[in-house]
């Protein structure tokens, strides 16, 4: 009998043998196949780990290119503690090269260009063509720049952040924060929910507050939201911010930003009186990654994927998956990097099955734990179970389970971290 | 040497992955269990196992009675948690049953 290791050497000799020999006829791209048996693109949350979880579910006998143009994945979960000044880029950084060294993922450093369903393949921005039998698709969220007049052409000249994708946008908002002089006020706009990460604007607020307490203590934090409350673990931050930012921190509901002018650093609402601050950090609305949108694949009101959601095929085309914040939630279902991570474990799976014969999961389960950090230690989490239910064909969350947390709490501090080591390397290593 | 002996191998198991034809229903049962069980893996680590010094226990090579009665308490509240007591809430006997039964089969 084989051990594992060996097997494991066996099976990633195999998938280079068969990658090179795919090769042949390839002029384009030196490291890229001209045909996959699985190519999943995007390398976040949700489509890094479909690549790895299709690699180990079928002991390593599927081989799968992973399309995504980055060298390393950054986090966004805790990386409003980079923009709170309690955490470094370095620290939400991890390097792609394990998928390819540990899991036998070839890595295309490329993007997209071209979905074709037809024909089943994908073109990169290279040149290069791919075959596959499945395709993955995860591209996260795009950002909806009409939804704001002159917000696209302030967020391209640097002048007012998203930072709603972790990575060069983070550093230039804290850099943003520590120019600010005491006394300024930074205002973070929200859309309208659905959009990705839905605690993410109230920690980001939280952050900054904390920030602001220690080193700028007679500055401001505006929180001027779309919609009309606290749209994810709304009393835990309220109470927190009533004890801990009284008078540094303001809550607006039903605030919905129309229009920017990066000048006057102003932003307009629908119905509320202009608001000025020091700086702007404003989330226009949020539709599927711009490849689901150009691909026909985003086919509810032109915004989101809908998906058979027992295996997370597309129900715009066959062979297609979409996974991840492009996906028209079911139910209770939050945008987030957890649940992602849950969605490529589920395609994988079902991927994995449907390519080797086997009947796909009847009963596919998905979870999710989104922790928030209110200040640079205490923490409060949100947790959920969604269980598919095959006679309305969607996911549901149990009755009686999922919950929030108690109260803000050091312990929780110590397990959000170690969430972050683990899920990585659960995604990436 | 080395590299031409697992070319080889490789090259053998390929031959026999292929000519095994269709899955087994075991296979399948397999594969069903390891994708319940890697709902798990987001916070427990791949396969159960987590990073050096986690807060958060590696589930590799638990006992599986045991696992399956810590499961229950969380469910129960005669275990206190910060975030188990709501998952388990949302998983059944049979569900329990089965994930521990697969990480109490694999290595630490």
């Amino acid at each position: 009998m084989m051990k594992r290791r060996s097997f494991v050497q066996a099976s990633l000799a195999l998938g280079t043998l068969g990658s090179s020999l795919s090769m042949v006829g390839c002029a384009t791209t030196g490291s890229v196949p001209a045909k996959a048996k699985v190519v999943v693109i995007g390398g976040g949350y949700g489509g890094a780990t479909a690549a790895k979880y299709v690699r180990m579910l079928s002991n390593y006998q599927i081989d799968v290119v992973l399309v995504e143009p980055n060298e390393n994945f950054i986090s966004c979960p805790v990386s409003n503690l980079v923009i709170g000044g309690s955490k470094t880029m370095g620290d939400i950084t991890t390097p792609y090269d394990n998928l390819r060294g540990k899991h036998g993922v070839i890595h295309a450093r490329d993007m997209v260009s071209r979905i074709d369903a037809a024909k089943k393949t994908v073109t990169l921005a290279g040149g290069a063509t791919i075959g596959y039998d499945k395709l993955i698709v995860s591209p996260g969220i795009d950002m909806m720049w009409s939804s704001i007049e002159g917000l696209q052409t302030a967020s391209a000249a640097g002048q007012i952040l998203q930072a709603w994708k972790a990575g060069p946008e983070t550093v230039a908002l804290r850099r943003q924060l520590e120019d600010m002089p005491d006394g300024g006020v930074y205002a973070i706009a929200v859309p309208l929910a659905p959009y990705r990460c839905p605690p993410g604007p109230y920690e980001r607020a939280s952050q900054v507050a904390s920030y602001f307490k220690k080193a700028k203590p007679k500055s401001k934090v505006l929180i001027l939201d779309a919609n009309p409350d606290v749209t994810s673990k709304g009393p835990l931050f309220k109470k927190f911010w009533a004890e801990n930012y009284a008078g540094m921190l303001e809550f607006r509901g039903n605030h919905k930003a129309v229009a920017v002018d990066a000048k006057s650093k102003t932003i307009k609402f629908e119905t509320s009186d202009d608001v000025k601050a020091d700086i702007l950090n404003v989330l226009p609305s949020m539709s599927a990654g711009a490849i689901a949108m150009q691909s026909g694949l985003a086919n509810v009101n032109n915004r989101w994927c809908n998906v058979d959601y027992l295996t997370f095929e597309s129900t715009a085309a066959k062979d297609v998956h979409v996974i991840g914040d492009s996906v028209l939630a079911a139910p209770l279902m939050p945008k987030s990097g957890h649940m992602a991570n849950s969605h490529g474990k589920v395609v994988a799976a079902a991927v994995v099955a449907q390519l080797s014969g086997m009947d796909v999961n009847p009963q596919p389960l998905l979870t999710n734990t989104c922790y928030s950090f209110v200040n640079d230690k205490l923490v409060v989490h949100v947790a959920s179970v969604h269980q598919y239910v095959a006679a309305e064909k969607t996911f549901k969350t149990v009755a009686g389970s999922g919950g929030v947390s108690a109260a803000p709490n050091e312990l929780e501090g110590i397990y959000a971290w170690n969430w972050a080591q683990n899920i990585w390397a659960d995604t990436l290593l | 040497m080395r590299l031409k002996t697992q070319l080889v191998v490789a090259v053998l198991s390929g031959i026999a992955a292929t000519a095994a034809g269709a899955a087994t229903p075991q296979e399948t049962i397999k594969l069903h269990q390891r994708a319940l069980a890697a709902t798990c893996a987001n916070c427990h680590g791949t396969e159960g196992r987590t990073t050096d010094g986690s807060a958060i226990p590696s589930l590799a090579g638990m006992p599986r009675d045991y696992m399956v009665t810590q499961m229950k308490a969380f469910r129960e509240g005669t275990r206190p948690a910060t975030v188990m007591h709501q998952i388990t809430k949302g998983l059944t006997d049979q569900q329990i049953e089965s994930v521990s039964t697969y990480f109490s089969s694999l290595k630490r």
